[in-house]
């Protein structure tokens, strides 16, 4: 037959994990994802969109896109409250490329598809340039099927001044095949998404495997949105949640195009309803293994069940301590030098393992390399492998990647010490005085989990524990970013020119100007001026022709 | 007898001339209306509305520019003819009690950010350079469709700017100015580019009829918040927000046009009485010489609406049978793929240092090579050349 395959293995699938968290807060992580078995780069260009949204693959055949991992941020995630978050991103705007191999230009590639992307998302990407790209050597390996990983075409970078707003929202939501009109993605409510403490909107796109057997790929899409509400701002201080007053909507069916579309709560703190219940009840329960946590979960079907809302009250009990974590601050006093410190807590009580600390410098925070200095426990650790590349001014960030052993239960330090550079007037940012922003850095390590992970690649799997591939069952794979620097450059009095000018045209106009008249100035006697009758005497005179009087 | 078949047939004569005047009359008054109907001669609509004031305190100047994007939307203009520039965000900065809103009005009543927003150009985006190059179309060829004006000879365009201004010049941003010499210029170029049918400029500032006094290309309509000598002032805080929500001008030019309706026949001449000095405690001010028609006869949707002009034919068209996509056979693939290791920690830490791309000889490295052999052939003389060569 000749009805197109492609059509055939076309898969909309959407979820919603809802998790209450410990401190108060309720994070929300909605998950959108297609399947599509096509081939983007063959010959004849791909022109029948069904589920896969026509720009982005224009745009992946466009620019011979491998993977593409973008993500918008408001809001510092607080590992130490909040736990691991299911898919981690960094305050602002993020963005890693992987490029097939057949680019020859890679550069060129990367400048064009910044600014494709950003009239996609509205957002200001054609910042990206080269003072703010690097190509990490180790760190953002590919997360989907690739032949080799050669690192010449990968390129990474972050603007951390950028914001999300409406602006960013709604293209994304064009993005979903039933846009914001049916299934999970009605909830989406630009006033209530952002009056919270965290709001993060990702996509990602990879080729994946089919099957467990894994001999077809297909790409897939992935737009994500995590955000974590403050009960105690946004509700009546009551600990009971619902959807509608988080949202202020109500769900009223399943995206008709969905093969599955599922809300997933926790209740893994709430094993015999002693804490808390939930309304409506359902006996549908799961579990799941995510984040080295076996993890409880009710789980709600829309395609099968109308659905009212859901309300719950919040669970008191312990939560698992993250293993790693990390913060970020600078040292220092005045506006000339001053030291980034990187610190990584390891808080596994007998394990120890290895992470990979990728920094990205702007060039105008000139690191001196040599005070670079990594401690444990008050003691030197050497990482073993390091790759540095110097800035170059106004073309190139520093580039700091480090693969250091974390001992059991221990504090890592990183200190390198920095100068700062004085900028050319015209780059200052119309706001100089608010700062400028230094990227976070990203901490890859593959955790110790006390629960075996599933290695097993199953299309059941619910979406959020399977978004890193997991190729052994001790460990898991975990990125965490550490908060974005503000650093001051010591910034010019910009109304200076101004007054330069004035003062130096006052001086010359009074000073020289004085000296000028009375060296060159000549003197003449001039008549006072006549009274009137003299005035008609000399006009009768003038009429006669008779020489004035004097 | 005679007398009077000469009088009759002079009456006749009469009487057909005056039924031949009055047929002639109705004629050329379908005319008028028929050309009335078809006088404004554009096929397409579009609008660039600027705000160029940062930080906070500037609230009202992006609310004027949204309530204009939100009037310009509902009369049809869509987001893909729009190019909107806000120099700062207020919706989710950081002191918005309600953040994702801004509003207009006191008491929150109208938000004029809305739901569905697309902003093109944002933040440091919004500079002098960036704007004249959206006006002239000269922008670098990787811009993305929706940041460009791409107009034709037979395009309304309206352009709203708004901000803190002076006599002569509008500030973008607290760092840099665009004069009025400028503008005009801009807009000179864009005649002779015949990048518009006819212009209607519209600003918001103090001082702002300085800035449409130099225009000298035809086809453009000006107006302004306030005269030469004036402060344009802004109309009523809101105590919660903390900030003046919008500007007067702006604010009856939003309750006038929160009255027109894609099919509404108000004119220029409405538009020129919104907020008298009573109520604007500044005079507003127009421009008309440069407009070839009478602003009488220029409806208002001709500028904030979209044309929609449907011609219907009844001819048939004959589309191609479907291409049928072949379907390459079924290849029994006996590769497997497989996901990549996140964090291979021996392979990273044996990793050969990356080759990097061979570059030719910095200049430094020329000049001492050259100093050194001018230096050798100076000490041992010429002759030795051929010992080497």
């Amino acid at each position: 037959t000749l009805v197109a395959r492609s059509l055939l293995a076309n898969d909309f699938q959407e979820e919603l994990v809802i998790r209450p968290l410990h401190s108060g807060d309720i994070y929300a992580s909605f998950q959108f994802r297609t399947l599509w078995e096509t081939d983007f780069m063959r010959e004849n260009k791909v022109s029948h969109y069904r589920l896969f949204p026509k720009s982005l693959g224009q745009v992946i055949s466009k620019f011979s896109v491998r993977e593409l991992h973008i993500s918008f941020t408001q809001g510092y995630w607080r590992t130490m409250q909040w736990g691991q978050p299911f898919l981690p991103s960094p305050p602002g705007a993020e963005l890693w490329v992987w490029f097939q191999d057949s680019v020859t230009d890679v550069d060129a590639a990367w400048k064009e598809l910044t600014n494709v992307l950003s009239g996609i998302f509205c957002a200001s990407l054609n910042f990206i340039d080269s003072t703010n790209t690097v190509q990490p050597s180790a760190s953002f390996k590919p997360l989907g099927i690739v032949n080799e990983t050669d690192h010449r075409f990968l390129r990474y970078a972050t603007l951390p001044r950028e914001i999300v707003c409406t602006e960013n929202l709604t293209p994304w939501k064009k993005l979903l095949p039933c846009g914001s009109k049916a299934g999970l993605a009605v909830l989406l409510k630009s006033e209530k998404l952002f009056h919270s403490s965290f709001f993060s909107q990702t996509v990602h796109i990879r080729p994946v495997c089919q099957d467990r057997e894994c001999k077809t790929t297909s790409w897939e899409l992935r737009q994500t949105l995590n955000v974590v509400f403050d009960l105690h701002t946004s509700g009546q201080g009551k600990r009971e949640w619902s959807l509608f007053k988080m949202f202020s909507r109500t769900l009223t069916e399943a995206c008709p195009l969905a093969s599955s579309s599922k809300i997933y709560i926790d209740v893994t703190d709430n094993p015999q309803e002693e804490y808390f219940e939930l309304s409506p009840a359902t006996p549908l329960l799961s579990q799941a293994v995510v984040l080295g946590d076996r993890r409880t979960f009710s789980v709600y079907d829309l395609t099968q069940q109308l659905f009212k809302s859901v309300s719950d009250l919040l669970p008191a009990g312990s939560m698992l301590r993250p293993l790693l974590h990390a913060e970020r601050y600078v040292a220092g006093y005045g506006l000339q030098t001053g030291e980034i410190h990187t610190v990584m807590y390891n808080n596994h009580p007998f394990r120890s393992f290895p992470v990979l600390l990728l920094d990205s410098v702007p060039w105008y925070l000139r690191l001196y390399i040599h005070t670079l200095t990594v401690t444990s426990k008050g003691k030197d650790n050497t990482p073993s492998y390091i790759h540095y590349q110097p800035s170059k001014d106004r073309m190139r960030p520093h580039l700091l990647e480090m693969l250091v052993q974390l001992p059991p239960h221990s504090v890592t330090e990183v200190t390198v010490q920095f100068e700062r550079a004085l900028l050319k007037w015209t780059e200052y940012t119309p706001d100089p005085n608010h700062g400028f922003y230094v990227g976070s850095s990203v901490i890859s390590a593959l955790v110790p989990s006390s629960v075996a992970m599933d290695t097993n690649i199953t299309q059941e799997q619910p979406l959020f524990s399977s978004f890193f591939p997991c190729k052994e069952e001790s460990s898991y794979f975990v990125r965490v970013y550490t908060e974005p620097l503000l650093v001051n450059l010591p910034t010019p009095d910009f109304s200076m020119p101004y007054n330069v000018i004035c003062l130096t045209c006052t001086v010359v106009a009074v000073g020289y100007g004085s000296l000028y008249n009375l060296l060159t100035r000549s003197f003449q006697i001039e008549e006072p001026n006549p009274r009137l009758a003299k005035k008609i005497a000399n006009f009768i005179r003038r009429i006669r022709g008779v020489p004035l009087l004097s | 007898v005679a007398y009077l078949c000469f009088y009759s047939v002079q009456l006749s004569n009469m009487l057909a001339a005056i039924i031949m005047l009055i047929f002639i009359c109705f004629c050329v008054h379908f005319q008028n209306t028929a050309g009335q109907f078809f006088s404004s001669g554009h096929t397409n609509n579009w609008a660039v509305l600027v705000c160029t004031s940062r930080f906070w305190f500037n609230y009202r100047h992006v609310a004027n520019t949204l309530s204009v994007y939100r009037s310009v939307k509902r009369l049809g203009i869509p987001d893909s003819h729009i190019v909107l520039m806000l120099a700062d965000d207020m919706a989710c900065n950081h002191r918005n009690p309600k953040p994702a809103t801004v509003f207009s009005h006191r008491n929150m009543e109208l938000n004029v950010y809305g739901d569905d927003v697309e902003v093109d150009y944002r933040g440091y985006e919004v500079t002098v350079e960036n704007f004249l190059r959206v006006l002239t179309g000269r922008l670098p060829p990787s811009t993305p469709r929706s940041k460009r004006l791409l107009s034709d000879d037979r395009s309304n365009i309206l352009i709203y700017l708004t901000g803190h201004g002076g006599n002569g010049f509008l500030k973008f941003q607290d760092s840099e100015e665009i004069s009025n010499v400028e503008l005009a210029d801009a807009f000179e170029q864009m005649w002779q580019k015949r990048r518009y049918n006819e212009l209607l400029f519209i600003i918001d500032t103090c001082q702002g009829a300085s800035m449409y006094e130099r225009f000298y290309s035809p086809n453009i309509m000006a107006l302004a918040s306030s005269q030469v000598g004036e402060d344009s002032l802004s109309h009523q805080p809101d105590l919660a927000i903390g900030v003046h929500l919008m500007d007067r001008y702006t604010f009856y030019l939003l309750e006038f046009l929160e009255d027109i309706h894609p099919a509404s026949k108000s004119n220029m001449n409405d538009l020129f009485k919104v907020c008298p000095k009573s109520q604007c405690v500044s005079t507003p001010g127009h421009r008309t010489d440069l407009f070839l028609r009478d602003p009488g006869s220029v409806l208002i949707t001709d500028f904030f609406g979209s044309v929609r002009k449907v011609e219907i034919t009844m001819e048939a068209i004959h589309l191609t049978d479907p291409i049928l996509q072949l379907e390459d056979g079924e290849e029994v693939q006996e590769k497997t793929y497989s996901y990549v290791d996140q964090l291979p920690v021996s392979e990273i830490i044996h990793q050969k240092p990356k080759q990097k791309d061979w570059h030719p000889p910095d200049g430094f490295i020329l000049g001492l090579w050259t100093l050194i052999l001018l230096v050798f052939f100076k000490t041992y003389g010429i002759k030795h050349l051929k010992h080497i060569f």
